[in-house]
């Protein structure tokens, strides 16, 4: 670092300075090229927040980002609810869902970890190459024969086939990502621990579990957004319309009012669906800078 | 490790006080080893008898059968695969879900370390266009984006006004069937956000010295590219191509939800799963679909089967990493 910091300074002070200058032009590309793409990517994210305040009429042909009479006729029509049912009881069952996964992440994933990054038991390799191919097959391979199963047991049309995954360790992902995290913790810790006659499950729950909480945050994140966005699992397993989630109950909404008549509304309500996965983002942003400025300092 | 594992002792406090396990000792702790680690497993093991290993077994079995959900099913051969082969609606998911993967997957990469690359020569403002790039791939997957893309696709809405400025007019791509297919392309690329932050992270990796070396010898941008980011970025290179194909073979909610969940016009979005959704959950043909679903696991296995063997000519490990 320092080393490419000393040699265009050097330059600088030798000559006038044709190095400080490539390197301004240098900077302006590169901030011309970085605000280009960014612009192209919060497009769609700035246009829904504009559109969400524009008459129906608007939403499609006008090209005003940002409407010149913004109205609130859109977000006051969702008061209403869609087909009489409130628009709160689709965020409440989202939020059950959501939270539903990440409890049932937190717990399984962490447990099936902890066995595969400290305890040393037989056939652990087998099981840990096992888990790997979970991870690469497609979930289609197991939707019909699941379905099938949900519903010889009376359990299509619950919460049950969407959460009981969660709380089975089956996304293996997470469970990699802990896995890492745990076989970087130093083993004295445990031993240390051992000798005091702490048994797994303490070691477990006191000391690795405290030490794990930055991959548990992450987990957690990704699968509230995973289970909030979640599209085919609930088109499959819900068919009563007091149960959808939001991403239901968009659908429902747009299938009900006619596109056309009503686009304002379902602009807002889509906006409205995206809050809490854009609230998460923010608050997990800070996690990205802080992890690059820690990276930052390493390399 | 192995004098470590000596230290550790959970046997009771007399026998502890040895040290030096005796082999009875050492038996027991692995018995109690094994069962401790047997009992941390057991909701994994559950989940993958019960949710995956059983599903796997009676999706082939179904594979072979006549089966509507009902009626318990009824064993058929291969007549599921050969109508699948002679039905021109599975050659066109075929079609469609390989175009959408054949072009989205590259270009989605090409974006994600091109601009990677940008962000690497770290500059002011470099963590906020990382977060704010990586949000589409935070909220890409949900209805609501799928709403929006379709409005932004349509006749007369942004993308068709600003394409018919270069004088070319389609008149909204979601309602064209040579056009929509690329409305998801471009939804995909837009997501180019999560595998972007894995290539950042592989291009911090990349030592310095290594650019400097080749800049005094006189090599220039491309060549240490070519030379060094490239070789040295290989493994997650390869990460990111294995994972965002299989990823983008399994489509189904953004072509559901753009095309006004009819995988159309013309069935020019009908992905292979949307066809797969089709015939198991509209038209009850549990079998058929799950001959489709098997299909779809040997495509992916396959692919990723070639992938691992290509990588010993290309991905670039370190002899000293671990």
């Amino acid at each position: 670092m320092s080393h490419s910091m000393r040699r265009p300074m050097s330059v600088t002070t030798a000559k006038k300075s044709p190095g400080l200058g490539r390197r301004r032009t240098g900077s302006l590309v590169w901030h011309v090229g970085a605000l280009a793409v960014l612009a192209v990517v919060l497009y769609p994210v700035v246009w829904v927040i504009g559109a969400s305040f524009k008459p129906s009429k608007d939403v499609i042909n006008s090209l005003q980002l940002f409407p010149g009479h913004p109205i609130l006729a859109n977000f006051k029509g969702l008061a209403k609810g869609i087909a009489d049912i409130s628009i709160w009881t689709f965020f409440q069952n989202s939020l059950f869902y959501a939270l539903g996964s990440v409890a049932g992440i937190l717990i399984s994933c962490s447990l099936t970890a902890y066995a595969f990054a400290r305890i040393r038991f037989a056939g652990r390799n087998l099981l840990f190459s096992l888990m790997i191919g979970t991870l690469l097959l497609p979930y289609h391979v197991l939707l019909i024969p699941q379905y099938v199963m949900f519903q010889k047991l009376q359990l299509v049309n619950t919460y049950v086939p969407l959460l009981i995954g969660k709380y089975l360790a089956t996304e293996a992902f997470f469970v990699f990502l802990m896995v890492q995290f745990m076989r970087n913790l130093p083993k004295e810790l445990d031993e240390a621990a051992r000798l005091d006659g702490c048994g797994h499950l303490r070691i477990y729950w006191s000391i690795v579990l405290p030490l794990c909480r930055p991959a548990l945050i992450t987990s957690a994140i990704f699968t509230f957004i995973n289970a909030w966005n979640d599209f085919m699992g609930p088109l499959i397993y819900l068919n009563e319309p007091g149960k959808y989630t939001v991403s239901l109950g968009l659908m429902m909404f747009r299938d009900s009012d006619g596109v056309a008549a009503n686009y304002g509304g379902m602009i807002a309500m889509s906006l409205v669906a995206l809050l809490p996965v854009l609230l998460f983002f923010l608050a997990f942003q800070r996690y990205l800078i802080d992890g690059m400025a820690t990276s930052g300092l390493k390399g | 490790m192995g004098t470590a594992v000596t230290l550790v002792d959970d046997a009771p406090p007399d026998t502890r006080q040895t040290r030096s396990a005796t082999p009875a000792a050492k038996k027991r702790r692995g018995r109690r080893e094994n069962l401790a680690g047997y009992l941390f497993m057991s909701p994994w093991i559950a989940g993958f008898l019960l949710l995956t290993a059983g599903p796997m077994v009676a999706s082939l079995y179904f594979a072979f059968t006549d089966y509507n959900l009902f009626d318990s099913p009824k064993w058929i051969g291969f007549d599921n695969f050969t109508r699948m082969f002679d039905d021109p609606r599975w050659q066109k998911s075929v079609e469609v879900t390989a175009k959408y993967v054949v072009i989205g997957t590259p270009l989605k990469l090409l974006l994600a370390l091109g601009v990677a690359m940008l962000l690497a020569q770290s500059r002011r403002g470099q963590a906020l266009y990382r977060a704010a790039f990586y949000a589409p791939s935070l909220i890409g997957a949900s209805v609501s984006i799928g709403f929006v893309w379709r409005t932004l696709f349509s006749d007369g809405a942004v993308v068709d006004r600003t394409q018919s400025l270069f004088g070319s007019h389609v008149g909204g791509w979601v309602g064209d069937p040579d056009w929509i297919l690329y409305s998801l392309v471009a939804l995909t690329v837009w997501q180019f956000g999560a595998p972007m932050v894995i290539f950042l992270a592989g291009l911090k990796q990349v030592p310095r010295e290594l650019y400097e070396a080749a800049a005094m010898d006189g090599a220039g941008p491309f060549r240490r590219f070519w030379n060094i980011t490239l070789p040295m970025i290989s493994p997650v290179l390869f990460f990111n191509v294995l994972l965002e194909t299989i990823h983008s073979f399994q489509i189904f909610g953004s072509a559901y939800v753009v095309s006004n969940s009819q995988c159309g016009p013309a069935d020019a979005t009908l992905v292979y799963t949307c066809y797969l959704y089709q015939q198991g959950f509209k038209n009850a043909q549990m079998g058929f679909a799950s001959a489709m679903a098997w299909m779809l696991l040997l495509a992916v296995a396959l692919v990723t089967a070639v992938l691992f063997w290509s990588q010993k000519k290309w991905v670039h490990y370190e002899e000293d990493a671990q």
